[in-house]
């Protein structure tokens, strides 16, 4: 997979950086005017996240130059992560143990190397058919009928989720688009920084003007002012990228809204998940993000759908 | 070199997060003491330690396990520099009590699992009374409780290949022998101390 590096890319991630220069300088600013105890904690927090958010953005622009392996690594990894932190918050039983073992280390690769592959056909159902049969089967074999079904979709749920969702935003590199040949790169990147940005405007806009709780039992913290601003931000963002995706504007902002509206439902649906299991975050290994799961949430709903859209409407 | 190794592997396998709940990460003489649930649980146990005190602290471990092939003597001999004792035939002169006095009187930390072996299931078995002797005999040595919490998912017992699942590991706050304590009392506190790093 051979991805040009063109003027458009250069600006795309200029713009990212100069984004992040100025937040950083915002919070810089905020972190040494503020001296109220209360604030102080959120603010750390914010300049935290900004940090984290460098070393993010330097990673996954390091691996999209590097053509398309690094970006197929790069998310593999990522699912790898994030299923390491889900498989952890589930209650499995240790007669499922050989089953786990396959979904970390043959399921997941696997997955990936279709992905390199751009074998489509066997990339689409490999979990949502092939895994689906084998999972069971392999742990019926341990004998153990104990919460057989209950073990078994958590299993089934933990490798959609965070191996076939995620899959789907490194395998827009591979789809091919007419008079878009080799500048996938940038569609990858408009995917990312859409759903990233619409979580950070939420997150903005919540903590500027939110008052009225969205969904009190299952995320505090995101409010309608957050939700309608972030949404309608997010999209704006994404039609003013217009120029960098094979799409028109007009298309571009019907596309963004699909991916932050999914991107929205992602982040709730894995609150409530968490909210079950009483905890707080996946895990800790982004600093002020909590763990991976916590970072991609809306990356795994709103992939597939970004994917199939494009595909379906541009190839 | 192998020792980082060592520990780099175990902190990546394990994934672990360290929590120091009742007492300082440093390096005071202490006998650490941890429920037993997977072959990794000493490693990972030990890689968890602050570096200083990693270097004077020595698992204690069943010689009957640490003996057998090349792989295993090596690492118990010069990786984990630890105390082998006998599990099953215990004699005044092979006597695993005073084989750990002996360690501590070197100024070293240990780790045990008083447990006596892996369980299979998170529960707690009932204390060998070793632990009870070090306290007997060395009350000015801190005995810590230690939770390892989701080992026993990563490797249980009876398998060879790992799921590199998160791992927590809890030290808590030091107990010691009370006056008049008896044996069975003191055993079943030190348990309930480890199984309460559990709520936390």
């Amino acid at each position: 997979m051979k991805l040009k590096l063109d003027q458009q890319t250069v600006w795309l991630v200029g713009g990212v950086i100069g984004f992040l220069v100025i937040s950083t300088g915002i919070g810089m600013w905020m972190a040494a005017r503020n001296s109220n105890e209360a604030d102080q904690a959120a603010i750390k927090n914010l300049n935290a996240r900004i940090r984290a958010w460098w070393v993010m953005v330097l990673v996954f622009g390091l691996a999209l130059l590097t053509g398309g392996t690094g970006s197929v690594l790069l998310f593999g990894l990522t699912s790898f992560l994030a299923l390491r932190e889900f498989i952890t918050l589930t209650p499995t039983k240790l007669s499922d143990h050989r089953s786990l073992f396959w979904a970390f280390f043959i399921i997941t690769p696997l997955q990936y190397c279709l992905v390199a592959a751009r074998w489509y056909g066997l990339f689409v159902v490999l979990i949502p058919v092939y895994a689906f049969l084998f999972i069971p089967i392999r742990s019926v074999i341990e004998g153990d009928c104990d919460r057989f079904l209950e073990r078994t979709a958590k299993i089934q749920w933990a490798l959609m989720i965070c191996v076939y969702c995620v899959s789907h935003a490194p395998a827009l590199l591979s789809l091919e688009i007419p008079g878009y040949e080799g500048q996938n790169g940038k569609l990858l990147f408009f995917f990312v920084l859409v759903v990233q940005m619409s979580d950070v405007l939420q997150y903005v806009w919540g903590k500027l003007l939110g008052k009225r709780r969205i969904a009190p039992q299952v995320s505090p913290n995101k409010t309608w002012a957050g939700f309608i601003g972030g949404i309608i931000s997010a999209t704006l963002l994404g039609t003013a990228l217009w120029w960098a995706t094979p799409f028109s504007p007009w298309q571009a902002a019907g596309m963004s809204l699909a991916i932050t509206l999914m991107g929205f439902g992602g982040g709730l649906v894995m609150s409530a998940i968490k909210r079950d299991r009483g905890v707080k975050d996946y895990g800790n290994l982004i600093v002020g993000h909590g763990g991976v799961m916590d970072r991609i949430d809306s990356i795994c709903f709103a992939a597939p759908v970004f994917f199939h859209l494009t595909r379906f409407f541009f190839t | 070199m192998i020792a980082n190794v060592a520990v780099a592997l175990a902190r990546l396998i394990s994934g672990a997060n360290v929590r120091w709940l009742g007492c300082p990460p440093d390096a005071r003489q202490r006998v650490y003491f941890a429920n037993h649930t997977s072959n990794l649980d000493t490693v990972v146990l030990w890689a968890a330690l602050p570096p200083e005190a990693r270097a004077q602290t020595r698992p204690v471990a069943a010689r009957d396990y640490w003996t057998i092939g090349k792989l295993r003597p090596y690492l118990a001999k010069r990786i984990f520099n630890a105390v082998l004792i006998e599990r099953k035939k215990v004699t005044a002169h092979d006597n695993p009590v005073e084989q750990m006095l002996a360690a501590l009187a070197e100024n070293c930390s240990l780790i045990i699992f008083p447990e006596g072996g892996r369980q299979s299931g998170p529960a707690l078995a009932p204390f060998k009374s070793g632990l009870y002797h070090l306290a007997r005999k060395r009350a000015d040595v801190e005995l810590v409780p230690v939770l390892i919490d989701n080992l026993n998912r990563i490797l249980p017992k009876g398998e060879l290949l790992p799921v590199p699942l998160l791992s927590s590991i809890s030290f808590g706050t030091p107990i010691r022998l009370e006056e008049n304590e008896t044996r069975a009392a003191f055993l079943e506190r030190a348990r309930q101390a480890i199984e309460r790093l559990r709520q936390t």
